[in-house]
């Protein structure tokens, strides 16, 4: 005879669970208790939502399920906001939220919410755990609906009373479900389609989105894009899918894309999108997006296509068994010296290119797009960068050259401001040996500044870079350029002194307010061995650019 | 782009919260519902739920991707057009005094439905059809005096081979 929480404790043994993050509370403290007698690590963070943002962060940099663990009622609505944010992301986690015991469910009992009615519509699936003879099976089912087709987040409502219960444990064998079944292999046909179309095309683009890190397949799009010499722009979600500093990569797409990606996308004869779902921050006006262009869509996600944009060929699949196979289609033709046709096209994007690069101007005070830049150099492009969200965001995206996948790591589909200090915490416990950087803006770090405490507590030695404008940046340019310089809210003038603030928590503090201070603090603070919050006071009122107002054509940007 | 009805049926696990999974889908994707109707079938791990939406072409095709989608669905097909049965069953309570009785009964007659319950100055009609008759009683109903009525909503499966 087993329990319900010893069954649990089986299960993520099987699953090869190495690092749950959590908080205790009542109705999982019989699961508290076991876990203690486990091999397994619990990282006790200091607010649920961190507990679920960290979890995302270790899912994205190890690429394996990322777990945690939290008690009911608040415990589980705090959960809410990283949930929304991993399936925004088809990030994979598994959610374990205690409940209350079965009889007392919808007696309004102390600590209880409908917390599987409450998150219903941010998960891939959920459920509630009603008989302990069915606790197996369901965690079995969350994982492999976590990882499989397109990854999610999966949450299971475990009862206190269904914890503690025994029953007669039998591993559960092989996960099926008769009504989920992902389409990994492409139709074959649609696929010498593809070739036909690769092969005809005068002027193609590759557009690869967070679709290709999930399925590993970055190896795969980097060799057709570069044996067919096809140019590749990303989404935000997709950097690091192609070499950042390789000559065919045009920079990211869309609001704050490059002027060579959005033109190129605008003027491509075939667009070879994949992995991606044609967010409004990528499309501008859809109507006046890729309009030259046949649109080849692969994605593992049916819904994902033609929901916003009409593609010529459909093709469900895994990216990279998709592009597997187009690389054995297409094979041959490789190497072959490129037409006038694509000289001509490579020519006009290595124009584009030079005429518009990225840019910005040096002043009188630390400029954050150099902030991003030195840490890139400083980190050799080789650290792992989680972000906040908002303008340092942006900078992160544009500035930092990403060169492998699963090292950008940021809340691209919700936004989420808060989401890059846990984040670093999981990515740093997924990648002991690299270095974890989160570029912060000074808005969004105090929304869960918190996870300052964990950091110390588990000797994680994470670096903040609080690239400090003293506003809410991003809604302030929005503000600044489209409601006449009203600054409505978006000042912050009280914020806490960070460095005083990080040896409160323990960790190392540093400041930066001159352009010739910013180096030696980067040097010094990514050569510690402990968490570190570097306070670069930058430039107040710096803007994004380029930047496509929203619902805009993307060839209509403000440039520098 | 023009907004047609459209009829389709689903095969879906039954446990509870399964409905709400299907309905919550519509509202919070902004679909829009006209009818939804569902029960248990012969197999009882497994209920139809059979729902009418007015939407264009592409939303349609969304939904459906989306209710496929749903780790509860099994299995979804459309119901539209003559390679399908399509019936809804509908109560119709009507005032009928003395004068109008006999126009009611009239009604019935033609439409093949059934008076169910009857007062004095009331019958309570059962009729059975696809949309467009049940639609045709109730405006030959209407001047007569409808005082309740209540729907099935639609349901349907696909005509088997001949
Ligand atoms: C939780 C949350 N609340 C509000 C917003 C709206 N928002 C987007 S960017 C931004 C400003 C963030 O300020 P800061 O962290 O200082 O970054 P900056 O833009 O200045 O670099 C805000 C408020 C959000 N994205 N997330
Ligand atoms: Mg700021």
């Amino acid at each position: 005879m087993m329990t319900g929480a010893q069954i649990l404790m089986n299960i993520l043994k099987d699953e090869n669970v190495d690092t749950i993050f959590g908080f205790p509370g009542g109705a999982v403290i019989d699961i508290y208790d076991e876990l203690a007698r486990t091999g397994i690590r619990h990282i006790l963070v200091r607010h649920e939502q961190g507990a679920v943002h960290a979890a995302d962060g270790y899912a994205r940099a190890s690429g394996k399920v990322g777990v945690c663990l939290v008690t009911s009622g608040p415990g589980a609505t705090n959960t809410v906001t990283g949930i929304a944010s991993a399936f925004a992301d088809s990030i994979p986690i598994v959610v374990l939220t205690g409940q209350v015991p079965t009889h007392l469910i919808g007696n309004d009992a102390f600590q209880e919410v409908d917390i599987v009615g409450i998150t219903r519509s941010c998960t891939k699936h959920n459920y509630l755990v009603e008989s302990i003879t069915d606790l197996a099976r369901i965690l079995k089912e969350a994982f492999y609906l976590a990882r499989s087709g397109r990854p999610g987040p999966v949450l299971v409502d475990i009862p206190k009373n269904i914890a503690s219960a025994k029953t007669d444990f039998t591993p559960p064998g092989d996960v099926r479900l008769r009504s989920y079944n992902p389409t990994y292999r492409p139709n074959q046909k649609q696929m010498r389609e593809v070739v036909r179309l690769l092969q005809a095309a005068e002027r193609p683009l590759i557009f690869a989105g967070g679709g290709v890190i999930l399925s590993k397949g970055a190896a795969e799009l980097t060799h057709l894009a570069q044996t067919a010499r096809i140019p590749v722009t990303t989404s935000l979600m997709g950097l690091g899918a192609f070499p950042g500093s390789d000559p065919l990569f045009l920079g990211m797409i869309g609001m704050h894309g490059t002027y060579a990606a959005n033109m190129s996308a605008s003027t491509c004869d075939l667009m070879l999108a994949v992995g991606v779902r044609f967010d409004d921050r990528v499309t501008g006006k859809t109507d006046a997006f890729a309009r030259q262009a046949a649109i080849v869509h692969i994605d593992i996600d049916p819904t994902s296509i033609r929901k916003n944009i009409p593609v010529s060929v459909p093709l469900v699949g895994d990216c990279r068994i998709s592009l597997q196979m187009l690389n054995e289609m297409t094979g041959t033709a490789a190497g072959d010296a490129p037409s006038p046709a694509r000289v001509e096209w490579l020519g006009r994007i290595a124009e584009w290119k030079r005429t518009q690069p990225l840019s910005y101007h040096q002043g009188e005070s630390i400029k954050p797009q150099h902030v991003v830049e030195k840490v890139c150099e400083l980190t050799r492009g080789e650290a792992i960068i989680t972000t906040e969200v908002g303008q340092n965001q942006m900078w992160a995206a544009q500035f930092y050259r990403f060169d492998h996948p699963n090292r950008f790591i940021t809340s691209g589909g919700l936004g989420c401001m808060g989401f890059g200090l846990p984040a670093a915490i999981g990515a740093q416990i997924a990648c002991p040996d690299q270095v974890v950087v989160d570029i912060a803006g000074d808005g969004s770090i105090q929304m869960n500044i918190q996870e300052m405490a964990t950091a110390v507590q588990y000797n994680l030695p994470i670096k903040i870079v609080i690239l400090n404008n003293g506003y809410l940046g991003m809604v302030r340019q929005w503000q600044e350029l489209f409601y006449g310089r009203r600054y409505s809210s978006t000042r912050m003038n009280h914020a806490p002194d960070f460095v005083k603030l990080a040896e409160a928590y323990g960790a190392v503090g540093l400041r930066a307010t001159r352009p010739e201070e910013m180096e030696p603090v980067l040097k010094q603070g990514l050569a510690e061995r402990k968490p570190v919050i570097m306070d670069i006071v930058v430039e107040a009122e710096e803007g994004v650019y380029p930047m496509v107002p929203s619902g805009a054509p993307i060839t209509e940007m403000l440039l520098v | 782009m023009a907004e047609d009805k459209h009829v389709m049926t689903m095969l879906v696990d039954n446990q509870p919260g399964v409905t709400s999974r299907v309905t919550g889908l519509f509202s919070s994707k902004g679909f829009n519902i006209e009818s939804i109707c569902g029960s248990p079938t012969n197999d009882p791990n497994v209920s139809r739920i059979t729902i009418v939406t007015a939407a264009n072409p592409p939303v349609i095709e969304q939904i459906e991707k989306q209710l496929r989608k749903l780790v509860n669905v099994i299995k979804l097909r459309s119901l539209n057009g003559p390679k399908s049965v399509r019936r809804e069953l509908a109560l119709i309570c009507v005032h009928a005094k003395a004068e109008q009785r006999a126009e009611v009964l009239r009604i019935v007659d033609i439409f093949r439905g059934k008076i169910v319950d009857a007062g004095l100055e009331h019958f309570i009609i059962e009729v059975t059809g696809e949309e467009a008759k049940i639609q045709a009683v109730l405006n030959l109903l209407k001047p007569i005096g409808i005082k309740k009525l209540a729907r099935t909503g639609m349901i349907g499966l696909i005509r088997e081979p001949k």
